[in-house]
């Protein structure tokens, strides 16, 4: 595997959402920057994805449940070659195709309409079943926030999901800690997460999720049960003021604050 | 005064459809919550085991499962109660279903006050309006045996989000040989007539029928709409009824406000207003069977002719 191409492709999405987040005005800058270098890896090493054929039947599904890093993914899906790298201008603007959320019917490499927490996570175990049934080969990947996993409906997904062995399922959790206002450790613990998905039939492999080849062998090991790989992120990741804070979920880079956040990304 | 008629179970002929639908197509799939005795789908499940996803009692998780299996490139249809399926899972309907643009089949089984004595937890009378109020979500109501054959083999045709209400008590037929007896976005004309007219769905149809009866023997002629699909509106057919009837009447086994009721005094009031009564259950119920219920209700051929009574006598 090529880190090094994943590498420049998660520094080139960080400049994209740094850039589209500033001209906008909004977006949520700390959870694309923990979940960029998960999406690096799946669209730059992992998937069988075409840009030019985006709906081909054996596909493989990225379903990016935390819908709120629409950012993160429109830029991985430009970068990519999904739509034009320009495009990215008009996020959140009037009547864009770039809302606030993904939206399927509007945006090339988008699997489902996500937003509503906790909505990511069935839909892939149906594409996971569906492609069984298919016998196509196509794998199904959810990326979730650790907060979200306080939504219920991840449970009952998590329990058929080990019920049925699906072992072409990969769930991935960005875990960098944080949900909209506080650690998750304090709003409704989550731990021992590992634990809790092993109870429900699951092989559970915890990584850096900033590690490029941890990402990738997690992502492309063969599998015996549906795995989630529960990446340990930063929120922020990339630069070094936003790092961890908690007020970067969705705060806005002032000038001074993006031309230094820009001059750190290239320099990485 | 008027002989039993033979009633059937829609259930039976839905079950029915489905199998052969899923030989045809092998796309065809379904989802479900336990559901598979309640939605009579054993014969289904044991033709087609690995097309038959119950994903136990789960409803968020079932219609996700199924938005997903859409996006694989089958067609499910999520046979589920009524009551749960669009109150449990509504926000699914919404985003993965409904604005995602899936191609899924949302089957309310035994809706209205189906479960009777079960009580106002299972009845399922506020579903017409919830899926109302989704944009361009297609709502079909059977009325019998034949409305439910056509109508199911419609939506597996039809590309693109259904939902629609699978009675559960056995209804007469009132399609009385028409063919096709279903057409989709139609509303159906069953009796013509010039000085009332009876919008009625699905189970309620043929109590409009009867009604009409009775009607035409005091001398008032009364036209019969069956109303097998809310949405989209059949709005020529309703302003042809404001417009050649003196008043209307909606009758429906479920909340008038936002159903259908409602859909067709929204389109009145703004277009041609004429002298209407909305009849529907607006409360939760008391303890009954659904025979009594409707009967609790109001819901009744009689009561039907009283209304009809009313509106015209306030017309003149």
């Amino acid at each position: 595997m090529n880190t090094r191409g994943i590498s420049d492709l998660a520094r080139e999405i960080r400049i994209q959402i740094l850039h589209t987040i500033k001209s906008a005005g909004m977006g949520h800058i700390g959870g694309d920057f923990s979940v960029t270098d998960i999406l690096a890896t799946l669209f730059g090493s992992v998937l069988n994805v075409d840009p030019k054929n985006p709906n081909k039947p054996d596909r493989d599904r990225l379903i990016l449940s935390k819908g709120h890093a629409a950012v993160a993914l429109y830029s991985t899906l430009a970068l990519r070659g999904f739509f034009p790298v320009e495009d990215l201008k008009t996020f959140a603007k009037p009547l864009s195709n770039l809302n606030g959320h993904p939206n399927r019917n509007k945006v090339p490499g988008v699997e489902s309409n996500t937003g509503p927490l906790g909505h990511g996570f069935p839909i892939a175990v149906g594409t996971a079943i569906g492609a069984q049934l298919a016998k196509n080969g196509s794998r199904s990947f959810v990326i979730m926030g650790d907060g979200e996993l306080q939504e219920g409906s991840n449970w009952e997904a998590a329990m058929f999901a080990g019920h049925r062995k699906l072992t072409n399922l990969i769930a991935v959790i960005d875990r960098n800690g944080f949900q909209q206002g506080s650690p998750t450790a304090k709003t409704n613990e989550l731990d021992p997460l590992d634990k809790k998905f092993e109870s429900f039939g699951w092989e559970v492999c915890i990584v850096n999720g900033h590690d490029y080849l941890a990402l990738h062998k997690a992502l492309t090991d063969p599998q015996t049960k549906p795995r989630v790989v529960i990446a340990q992120t930063t929120k922020g990741k990339g630069v070094d003021f936003m790092e961890g804070k908690a007020e970067w979920h969705h705060k806005v880079p002032t000038a001074e604050q993006y031309e230094a956040a820009l001059l750190q990304l290239g320099q990485q | 005064m008027s002989k039993k008629l033979e009633e059937f179970d829609n259930r039976i002929i839905f079950a029915k459809t489905l199998i052969a639908l899923a030989n045809e197509d092998s796309k065809i799939v379904v989802v479900c919550n336990d559901s598979v005795g309640s939605s009579n789908l054993t014969e289904f499940r044991d033709l087609f085991p690995e097309r038959l996803i119950d994903v136990g009692i789960a409803e968020q998780n079932m219609v996700g499962v199924a938005a997903g299996l859409a996006n694989a490139g089958f067609t499910p249809f999520v046979c589920a109660a009524a009551p749960f399926l669009t109150g449990r899972a509504l926000e699914q309907i919404k985003a993965d279903v409904v604005y995602t643009r899936t191609n899924v089949k949302l089957c309310g089984m035994s809706p209205g006050i189906a479960y009777g004595e079960l009580g106002p937890t299972h009845h399922s009378i506020e579903d017409i309006a919830w899926m109302r109020a989704l944009d361009s979500l297609p709502i079909v109501l059977p009325a019998d045996e034949a409305q439910t054959a056509e109508a199911v083999r419609w939506a597996a045709n039809m590309v693109g989000p259904v939902f629609m209400r699978i009675g559960r008590y056995k209804v007469p037929s009132v399609s009385q040989g028409q063919s096709p007896a279903f057409i989709p976005n139609k509303a159906m004309r069953i009796i013509d007539g010039s000085d009332v007219t009876i919008i009625a769905t699905g189970t309620l149809v043929s109590r409009a029928v009867a009604a009409a009866a009775e009607l035409k023997a005091e001398g008032i002629s009364a036209r019969v709409i069956n109303l097998s699909t809310v949405s989209p509106l059949d709005t020529a057919e309703i302003l042809a009824a404001a417009k050649e009837t003196k008043a209307i009447i909606t009758a429906e086994e479920s909340v008038t406000r936002g159903g259908v009721g409602g859909a067709i005094a929204e389109f009145v009031v703004q277009n041609h207003p004429v002298p209407m009564k909305l009849m529907g259950i607006d409360s939760f119920a008391p303890t009954g069977s659904a025979t009594f219920l409707l009967e609790y209700f109001g819901l009744t051929a009689d009561s039907i002719v009283a209304s009809a009574r009313e509106l015209l006598k306030h017309g003149k």
